[in-house]
């Protein structure tokens, strides 16, 4: 890869880290939390919705601030992790962190709208042919969401890519260790002469979130079919 | 085995009480729209939580509110066909009839999957998907796919009511097989009288959330007090056997010692079968009648006359051949001067019985 410094090509490839272990780890927490939303009713259940929606909303340099607060090694989740020592702060598993928070709310939304798709009946006859709640899900509801699940890892994995400001407030931007490929974007933009560098980055930026696009549209029409038999 | 039912709860302004004991064969949960069949059904299933009640299957309880006792419904051991035959349709037709299997604890008896896949006729769609296959297939597949659960009980729900004329046609049979060749006990919800008389071993007759008759086929059906679906679908079950085929596309048949003649049934001679009797299609007459195109006419007493609050009146008259129901204006029967223990004439017109209405039977002779 000639065309590529090393540091952008250590900007691409950490992202491509980061994105792959936030998507990887969110994901079974995202389905969970999806079913939750999507099935069970409980008081609170519109809190739950909101809070999941918070990274949303919230303006991304809030959340890694208090990403920073609650993580930090100094902060009450960070101080506990830092004596089994976990250390997320100014590394690139904080970016994964952050970048998994952002992404958890597309993830959760395109999970629950497929598990919505489902038709309870189906999940009913399950269980009158002798499937507990958990082979329920595993055996009917999960083979039938595939679809949703494959195109909102897809979807979480681009946003991933793309995180910057929540991850940029956590983790700084440090070459090597927590400099994604858009932090390396906007070093580039600070350093007169580098446009060039920014221009390379900004071009796999966007041909690797087209290409997630596609392929994810692409597998979860495939598995749709598959799933629907014909 | 035995299922027994009691069950109470209200919904939406709706009371349902009922109380009822379904021996082995088919049990028919039989009444109109909103009678609350399908609740029952869905009570025993657990997939309601009744607000208070007790059922069991032999001693084996499903749930007894007074006990506390609630059984999940996948801890039931049951094996459900549904109206709209719920298959799943990530699985193959072959998948889908092992799904119970793998949740049967492995000492349950189990029906062998070569036979029952025999028995249903569907050997050669076992690698299909359900969106592959036509309804009437669909519904064959659900069968086997409860039968082969294992279950201790087997329920279902309307399963012909989405089908069209010919595809009940093609699955009755395979409930009648069912019935005939499955010792568990079914208990099969319908509103249609011809599916009543065809498969029921005995009938609990639902109106209003209310058991309003209950007993063997023949004795609810032919009860003129218990019209689950008002009288228009009234109608009596004979059961006689089939003494000949006619070259002339009818049937003889032997109840009871009368003859009857019918549009040609499907069964060979001398096999048993149920015949039911529309009452609709039932007139009466005091007199012998002469010079009529009708064939059958029983000679019978008035057992009962209910008089409705509409113009019709039933009247259950006891033949030779069994209790049959005639539907007549309260004024006819005035006129006639019907009442109990009146001698008079039913009169049948074959071509009336349709093929629906006839069917192979294994009740005990």
């Amino acid at each position: 890869m000639d065309w590529l410094s090393p540091q952008e090509w250590n900007a691409v490839a950490l992202s491509l880290r980061v994105s792959f272990w936030a998507t990887l780890v969110s994901l079974p927490l995202a389905i969970f939390v999806a079913h939750v939303l999507a099935r069970w009713t409980f008081t609170g259940r519109q809190l739950l919705n909101g809070f999941v929606h918070l990274p949303l909303i919230l303006p991304p340099v809030v959340t890694g601030y208090l990403l920073l607060l609650t993580f930090g090694t100094q902060g009450p989740v960070g101080g506990l992790l830092q004596k089994v020592g976990i250390v997320f702060a100014f590394r690139w598993e904080g970016a994964a962190l952050a970048a998994g928070i952002m992404a958890f709310p597309l993830m959760v939304r395109a999970i629950r709208l497929s598990i919505e798709a489902v038709d309870p009946k189906l999940e009913q006859a399950s269980a009158t042919l002798g499937a507990s709640r958990i082979w329920v899900f595993v055996t009917v509801t999960l083979p039938l969401i595939l679809p949703g699940v494959i195109a909102g890892a897809i979807l979480a994995f681009a946003k991933a890519m793309g995180e910057f400001g929540a991850t940029i407030t956590f983790v700084s931007n440090i070459p090597g260790q927590t400099q994604t490929l858009p932090s390396a974007v906007y070093a580039f933009l600070q350093v007169p002469g580098a446009e060039s560098s920014a221009l390379r980055l900004v071009i796999i930026s966007v041909v690797v979130a087209m290409s997630a696009l596609l392929l994810s549209e692409v597998i979860s029409k495939r598995i749709a079919r598959r799933v629907a038999g014909a | 085995m035995t299922l027994s039912v009691k069950i109470s709860h209200r919904f939406d302004g709706f009371n349902l009480d009922v109380s009822f004991h379904a021996p082995a064969g088919v049990t028919v949960l039989f009444g109109g729209s909103g009678s609350g069949k399908t609740t029952v059904v869905n009570a025993v299933a657990g997939l309601i939580k009744p607000n208070s009640g007790r059922v069991a299957v032999d001693d084996s309880v499903l749930f007894d509110t007074d006990r506390r006792q609630w059984l999940a419904p996948h801890k039931r051991r049951l094996g459900y066909v549904f109206q709209e035959g719920r298959l799943f349709p990530h699985l193959t037709v072959r998948q889908n009839l092992l799904y119970g299997r793998w949740f049967a604890p492995k000492s349950a008896p189990r029906e062998d999957l070569d036979h029952v896949v025999e028995m249903l006729g569907i050997g050669h769609i076992l690698k299909r998907h359900p969106a592959m296959l036509s309804g009437g297939e669909k519904q064959r597949v659900a069968i086997g796919r409860a039968l082969l659960a294992s279950p201790k009980l087997i329920l279902a729900d309307e399963p012909l009511a989405a089908l069209d004329h010919a595809r009940k046609a093609e699955i009755l049979p395979y409930f009648e097989r069912l019935r005939d060749e499955v010792s568990v006990p079914i208990l099969y919800v319908s509103h249609s009288a011809a599916e009543v008389a065809r498969l029921a071993t005995t009938v609990v007759a639902l109106q209003d959330g209310r058991v309003v008759g209950q007993g063997p086929a023949a004795e609810v059906l032919g009860d003129p007090m218990v019209t689950p679906l008002g009288a228009r679908a009234a109608g009596a079950m004979l059961v006689a056997t089939v003494v000949a085929h006619h070259s002339d596309g009818l049937s003889e048949l032997d109840a009871g010692g009368v003859r009857l003649l019918l549009p040609k049934v499907s069964h060979a001679t001398g096999k048993r079968i149920r015949v039911r009797i529309a009452a609709q299609d039932v007139l009466l007459s005091r007199e012998r009648p002469k010079g009529l195109s009708a064939l059958n006419v029983l000679p019978g007493t008035v057992e009962l006359v209910r008089s409705g609050a509409g113009p019709g009146a039933i009247v259950s008259i006891d033949t030779q051949a069994g209790r049959v129901l005639a539907r007549v204006t309260r004024r006819s029967a005035k006129a006639l001067g019907l009442a109990k223990g009146v001698k008079c004439h039913a009169i049948i017109k074959t071509v009336a019985v349709a093929p629906e209405d006839v069917s192979a039977t294994a009740i005990p002779n």
